[in-house]
């Protein structure tokens, strides 16, 4: 193809300024991370404690960001109501625990204490997200592609806001478990006892997920209908079925990941799922979306940045109260991420016919 | 095409017709009066022999069937809605209290969502402003709401107090005509901040103070009239951090704070960031002794659980509940039984004594007719809400300046003697939690 | 056989209509919607919700039963509509008993004393009874209203649904026809109570609406005869004619209607500057873009700062000499986004974008950049929009004084929010139709392919995005002035969700399904403000429910309706492997 000297000139310096602007954010990230490690206004145990923190936060992004792209490798589709799923995992768990914390149960048996509003609460948002698909998703298959994520938006109003209607718009404090408070020193660094917790519960999860779909039928099953739903049934498979099981998987990772929040933070409220909804959605896209281990890793980097980011590259620039632009950061991290790997971490180059 | 174009046609007919009939007189009525359109229109409404308005902003009539209007503005919807719901539960009680009626009629109360932004407290004040039955309004909830409403409200002759604004500006002497129509029982920044700011140089004894906000212009307000004042006393205020409304580990932004060696830190936040901050203030080196603080945000025993044992011996600003002349546990127990819980935040008892202030000064100005007919005039009873003097209400005795600061300011700093969050009752007489140690 | 199957169906349909009824009560609309009416004095709203789920379970019970039975068999209708009423009578009333005996008000708020009143019409646990009594008619009802021919059928259905939008409405045409004098008052306070309609005014509006239904059904016909009859030159001046009387119309309205339907119009304006904008990303090119709020947001503080009279006000120019700079800076910062994520497609480019937007929201809140966007104190002071000199500048705080006509008050910035709508919508009209707008929509169908005939994909792309912007800078720059204060709050995420969902429920790539979008999206909520606690809910499941009932949109582009055509054909759109 013939090109004039103008077009290739200004060819030329679109490309000068994208890579400009790559260099320009490694600039700030590098700089930044120098002048804060230079004035080592943190030690390495505060280093060690953001990394943690980060980890336990970016778990449970994680496990929301799994029923984010399990649904997307299915269906295409961003399901928008996903962070409402969240909530309700951990408003049920909040009720169940709240009675058997008054009943004594859970000073007596901490385990079951712990297992049984997480189980409660991922059979409680299974429901909830079988019901959507079924109300909400169903009808829509075929429908052009942004079509059922105007729907998703919709059904994550109306979901927030019966939460609201049902329990009101107050803050519920999750009841506290005592076998969870206090420190854990290992290698004579004081961890909080609930992160430890909650990473390893995260990652249990986690794991069973990742035997269900590489191991069982039914995890066979999905993974043929997200390669090709039309051979899939050919060769026999419910693809409504599969479809259903897929959004009530990633529904009860959602939930369990609903009690871990409230484990941490100690708060329930209808509004909670927003916030991490987005930041899973935005896990999933990093790690590269449709890509199970790709979401778990999204999700840890993502929380480990937003922990580690504001001391690290803002604070050493001089930005004063870097701690407000937490989430800034977060962004800008994705935004350099996708700059240098347009398809997340983890994700393959797609062809516009997918994207 | 034609089908399109035939309905589309008839209905513009339709529309000009009613255009054309009812948006010329309203036009010339206008015109002379703009700000205040009730003035011209009631007058000519009712029988010149038995009442005749004539009050600069005009005056509402409420025929014997009808009901009498107020109306609620301010966020019912978004992350923010407890806030304005529980101001609104204080407005409702307020008519419970009053069998829900007022000379035998119907008290009707609408409400108006103002999403917490200057935007949606405009849209729900113009929509107000328009609606000529309204006699008084309760709201807003934020202050943001405030800034972007009150214009519209002023200018149609209507008042509002506000039970939960808390920026200084609003009720600043020189707060500008807009606000002739706006008055608040909330407590403003100002005072609380300065109690704060008195309380650690002059009790304490402290000098050197570090401040922690949420981004929230309610809790950046707060510290900033804080570093003024204690600054002005003569301290030094050697950090002022701020953190994301969301944010959860804290760490981070203690150990800047530490780096400063403060002996005083204050963080006028809400219960959630207030309880992490309290929660992980003692792991950091440096911190472990300093004397901290916080303000009404938490001063409810949800900052208590959500707090846990570092909560003992931290002291919180709040309104002197010592100074309530009585009447707020009963109010409490008519809240719990309405809504099957305690209430969401701080203001409900504020948007009760706002309704009743409101009530009692309709009381006085309202001409009742032999048939039951109401007139209200709109500058008397702006001018009945501005005379309020020692009003008894649950927040105190009220009295309103004329920059329409109505709220008591009876500013109290409490001391948290026991962290169990059944134990909180800072009414009770022999063994309060907190306790009043200032003034 | 076949008569077991329609009666357990029916009973099926009564118990999701119950369950329905008991969201209701849950969610707390039965009771706070019992202090509204629909009719005065004869229905309460929350009343009315009820009654109208057993009616409609009663008639689709007996729709069913016909298709089961292929074909209407009055006996059967009627039993199905009787079961499934009477079993959403059963579910309500096993409800009521059981929250009377259990205190479910530690977990469901609504459940009161009052709700439990309310559904036993005030008679405690003794008036349970009658909840199955009101299902059973009100079912039957239901399975009957089928039996009627559509000819009936049809003006009911009209007159209940106009009683409806007019009793929800209700207080917002007495506000308005109250304002205006003699006639027009008295009959709004004939026809309107506070709380809903009157007696009177119910029947007016019942009976009115099916007189003009059954005229119309048999009238409209020879009208159209009429119409068609008429010369070329005819049905061109009817054309003319309703066009000046549109305008007649939208020049009037704000004088007529008042402040808060000019604010509300001016609101809706605004976003349809903005779902243009975004049209052009999204409809014409493909780009889903997440993050429009940022250049909102920079319009208006672009406004903000160059004509504040507030402590943060630069300087202090016109409203006039600001919009234009205001739109080039969006523009600017269009192209300056756009770029990095060129290269980022689908849902990438969505989160990507996203991000753009929750950092200018960020850093605009934040107290970094507060000596300059004033932080959480937002830019108070905009000045508003003068036609003639202004006065000088004279100290912070102090509004600079207008010679002329100052466009203060809603109603007047209306004419700026519908010039620059009117402006644009003409714009992007002529954009799709031009060179660009066909490179795009061939980016949109195919990049690959776009490609390779030869159209510069970078470029196309940077130009949609920085139009774009362009369009919601404007849109921003008028929000700034209507408002007068800008923060940082106001620039939420939900704003960017808004537009999208405005867009596609108008129908993409449709510039009049963008006006439509934004009115149903944006202006409906707005009237609707009173049911402030279930707005959000409403919204939510009217979303839903457009979305499947009319995917293609509202009003959708030619193009779009043939491409939905083609995949009606094959149901399971193809995707290539991952």
């Amino acid at each position: 193809m013939r090109t004039t000297l103008g077009e290739r000139l200004t060819d030329w310096s679109i490309s000068g300024f994208m890579w400009g602007f790559r260099i320009l954010i490694v600039l700030i990230v590098v700089l930044g991370t120098f002048f804060t490690l230079q004035s080592g206004k943190y030690t390495g145990e505060q280093w060690i404690d953001f990394i943690v923190f980060g980890i336990s936060q970016g778990s449970i992004y994680a496990l929301i960001a799994l029923g984010y792209t399990m649904v997307y490798g299915i269906l295409r589709m961003i399901n928008f109501a996903h962070g409402e799923i969240f909530m309700s995992g951990a408003f049920s768990a909040y009720f169940l625990a709240t009675w058997l914390n008054t009943v004594g149960f859970v000073d007596a048996n901490p385990v079951l204490g712990l297992l049984i509003p997480i189980l409660f609460a991922m059979l409680m948002s299974a429901l909830i997200a079988m019901l959507v698909e079924r109300v909400a998703y169903r009808p829509l298959r075929g429908a052009p592609r942004l079509v059922p994520l105007i729907s998703a938006i919709g059904a994550s109003f109306f979901l927030q806001y019966t939460f609201r209607g049902f329990f009101g718009p107050g803050v519920y404090a999750y009841p506290p478990i005592k076998a969870l408070e206090g420190e854990w020193v290992i290698f004579g660094i004081g961890i909080l006892r609930v992160q430890v917790i909650v990473a390893i519960a995260a990652a249990l999860i986690m794991a069973i997920l990742y035997i269900v779909v590489m191991r069982t039928k039914i995890g066979k099953a999905m993974r043929a209908v997200s390669e090709d739903k039309d051979t899939a049934a050919l060769m026999g498979i419910d693809v409504n079925r599969i479809i259903v099981s897929t959004f009530a998987i990633g529904a009860a990772m959602a939930g369990a990941a609903g009690v871990l929040y409230a484990l941490i933070y100690r708060q329930v409220n209808f509004f909670m799922g927003f916030t991490p909804g987005i930041k899973a959605f935005t896990s999933a896209v990093l790690g590269g979306i449709g890509n199970i281990p790709g979401a778990m890793l999204g999700g840890m980097v993502l929380g480990i940045f937003e922990s580690v980011g504001p001391a690290l590259f803002l604070d050493g620039l001089g930005i004063i109260r870097p701690y407000q632009l937490k989430d800034a950061i977060a962004y800008t991290m994705l935004v350099m991420i996708l700059l240098f790997r347009p398809s997340g971490i983890l994700g393959e180059r797609l062809t516009s016919k997918k994207a | 095409m034609n089908k399109r174009l035939l309905a589309l046609l008839s209905l513009l007919v339709l529309a000009s017709m009613i255009l054309a009939a009812c948006g010329t007189p309203a036009a010339t009525e206008e015109a002379p009066a703009p700000e205040e359109p009730v003035a011209t229109e009631a007058p000519a409404e009712e029988e010149p022999a038995m009442f005749e308005c004539t009050d600069a902003l005009g005056c509402v009539e409420i025929a014997p069937d009808e009901p009498v209007h107020i109306a609620y503005w301010g966020v019912l919807s978004g992350a923010d809605s407890s806030l304005g719901e529980d101001s609104k539960r204080g407005v409702e009680i307020a008519i419970d209290d009053m069998g829900g009626q007022f000379q035998g009629h119907d008290i009707l109360l609408t409400t108006e969502d103002g999403l917490c932004t200057p935007e949606g407290g405009a849209t729900a004040a113009q929509k107000l402003a328009t609606d000529t039955s309204l006699v008084g309004l309760i709201g807003s909830a934020c202050s943001d709401e405030t800034v972007g409403g009150i214009a519209a409200i002023t200018n149609a002759g209507l008042t509002t107090i506000s039970p939960a604004n808390t920026r200084p500006l609003l009720t600043d002497p020189n707060r500008g005509p807009d606000y002739a129509g706006y008055l608040r029982t909330a407590h403003s920044d100002a005072f609380q901040g300065k109690a704060v700011a008195e309380f650690a140089y002059n009790v304490l004894g402290v000098r050197k103070a570090a401040t922690i906000h949420d981004g929230s212009a309610y809790a950046e307000a707060l510290q900033q009239v804080f570093a003024d004042e204690f600054t002005a006393l003569g301290g030094e205020v050697v950090a002022q951090e701020a953190v994301a409304k969301d944010a959860t580990d804290m760490r981070p932004v203690l150990t800047t704070v530490a780096a400063a060696e403060p002996e005083f830190v204050y963080f006028p936040v809400f219960v959630a960031a207030g309880g992490y901050i309290v929660n992980q203030i003692r792991d950091v080196a440096g911190l472990e002794d300093v004397k901290i603080a916080g303000s009404d945000g938490i001063f409810t025993a949800d900052f208590l659980e959500a707090g846990g044992a570092n909560t003992e011996g931290m002291y919180l600003s709040s309104p002197d509940f010592g100074a309530f002349p009585g009447g707020y546990p009963e109010f409490i127990e008519k809240h719990n039984a309405k809504y099957g819980g305690a209430p969401l935040s701080v203001f409900h008892a504020h948007a009760y004594d706002a309704a009743n202030i409101l009530f009692t000064a309709l009381e006085e100005v309202a001409v009742v007719e032999a048939d039951g007919t109401i007139y209200v005039p709109r500058q008397a009873l702006r001018d009945a809400i501005y005379a309020t003097q020692n009003f008894q209400g649950v927040t105190g005795s009220l009295s309103c300046s004329p920059s329409g600061d109505c709220g008591a300011p009876v500013i109290a700093i409490y001391e948290i003697m026991n962290s169990d969050p059944a134990s909180w009752d800072p009414q009770n007489a022999d063994n309060p939690n907190p306790k009043k140690i200032y003034p | 056989m076949k008569k077991e199957n329609f009666i357990w169906n029916s009973i099926k349909i009564g118990l999701v209509a119950g369950a329905i009824g008991i969201f209701l009560c849950l969610v707390g609309m039965v009771e706070i919607f019992s202090k509204r009416d629909v009719v005065k004095d004869v229905i309460s709203l929350g009343m009315f919700l009820l009654l109208a789920t057993s009616v409609l379970a009663g008639f689709i019970a007996s729709r069913r039963t016909s298709d089961l039975l292929e074909g209407n068999k009055a006996v059967s209708n009627l039993l199905a509509g009787t079961f499934a009423g009477l079993f959403t009578g059963i579910v309500l009333a096993l409800f009521v008993l059981f929250s009377s005996q259990v205190n479910l008000r530690a977990v469901f708020l609504n459940v009161t004393p009052a709700l439990l009143e309310l559904l036993t019409f005030g008679q405690g646990t003794d008036g349970v009874w009658q909840i199955l009594v009101f299902g059973t008619v009100a079912g039957l009802v239901g399975g009957a209203f089928l039996l009627l021919s559509p000819s009936i059928r049809k003006p009911i259905v009209n007159a209940v649904m106009v009683i409806i939008f007019m009793a929800l409405f209700s207080s917002l045409f007495r506000v308005i026809m109250v304002n205006q004098s003699g006639g027009i008052e008295k009959a709004a306070k004939y026809l309107f109570s506070q709380t809903g309609l009157t007696a009177n005014g119910g029947l007016i509006f019942f009976f009115g609406t099916i007189l003009v239904s059954v005229l119309r059904s048999s009238q409209a016909g020879k009208v159209q005869n009429l119409v068609d009859k008429l010369p070329q030159k005819g049905k061109l001046s009817l054309r003319v004619a309703s066009i000046i009387l549109l305008a007649y119309v939208v020049i009037m309205l704000p004088n007529a209607a008042g402040p808060f339907i000019a604010q509300v119009v001016v609101i809706i304006s605004l976003y349809i500057l903005m779902g243009l904008g975004l049209n052009i990303e999204i409809g014409f090119a493909g780009l889903l873009d997440l993050g429009f709020v940022a250049f909102y947001a920079i319009g208006a503080y672009t406004v903000g700062l160059l004509t504040s009279y507030g402590e943060f006000g630069l300087q202090h120019v016109s409203f006039w000499v600001a919009v234009p700079i205001a739109v080039l800076v969006a523009m600017l910062f269009g192209g300056l986004l756009g770029v990095p994520v060129l290269g980022v497609r689908g849902d990438y480019l969505a989160i990507a974008t996203l991000g753009f937007g929750e950092i200018v929201r960020l850093l605009a809140g934040s107290d970094f950049m507060a000596k300059y966007l004033g932080g959480p104190r937002g830019i108070i002071g905009i000045q508003k929009p003068c036609i003639g000199t202004l006065g000088e500048f004279v100290a912070v705080d102090v509004p600079r004084v207008c010679n002329g006509i100052e466009l203060g008050k809603p109603q007047e910035i209306y004419f700026i929010a519908i010039a620059s709508a009117l402006l644009i919508a003409f714009f992007s009209y002529r954009l799709r139709e031009s060179r660009l707008g066909r490179a795009w929509m061939a980016i949109r169908e195919d990049e690959d392919v776009a490609e390779a005939l030869g159209i510069k994909l970078v470029q196309a792309k940077l130009l949609a995005y920085m139009l774009g912007a362009a369009f919601a800078g404007l849109g921003g720059a008028i929000f700034a002035t209507l408002v007068g204060s800008i923060f940082a709050s106001s620039m939420q995420l939900i704003v960017s969700i808004n537009v999208v969902a405005l867009i596609i429920v108008g129908g993409m790539g449709s510039i009049p399904g963008v006006v439509v979008g934004a009115i149903a999206l944006i202006g409906l909520p707005e009237l609707l403000r009173e049911v402030s606690e279930f707005r959000f809910l409403l919204y939510g499941a009217a979303l839903v429910t457009v979305m499947i009932a009319k995917p293609e949109g509202l009003w959708p582009s030619q193009n779009i309706r043939r491409e939905l055509h083609r995949e009606e054909a094959a149901p399971i759109p193809s995707e290539t492997t991952s």
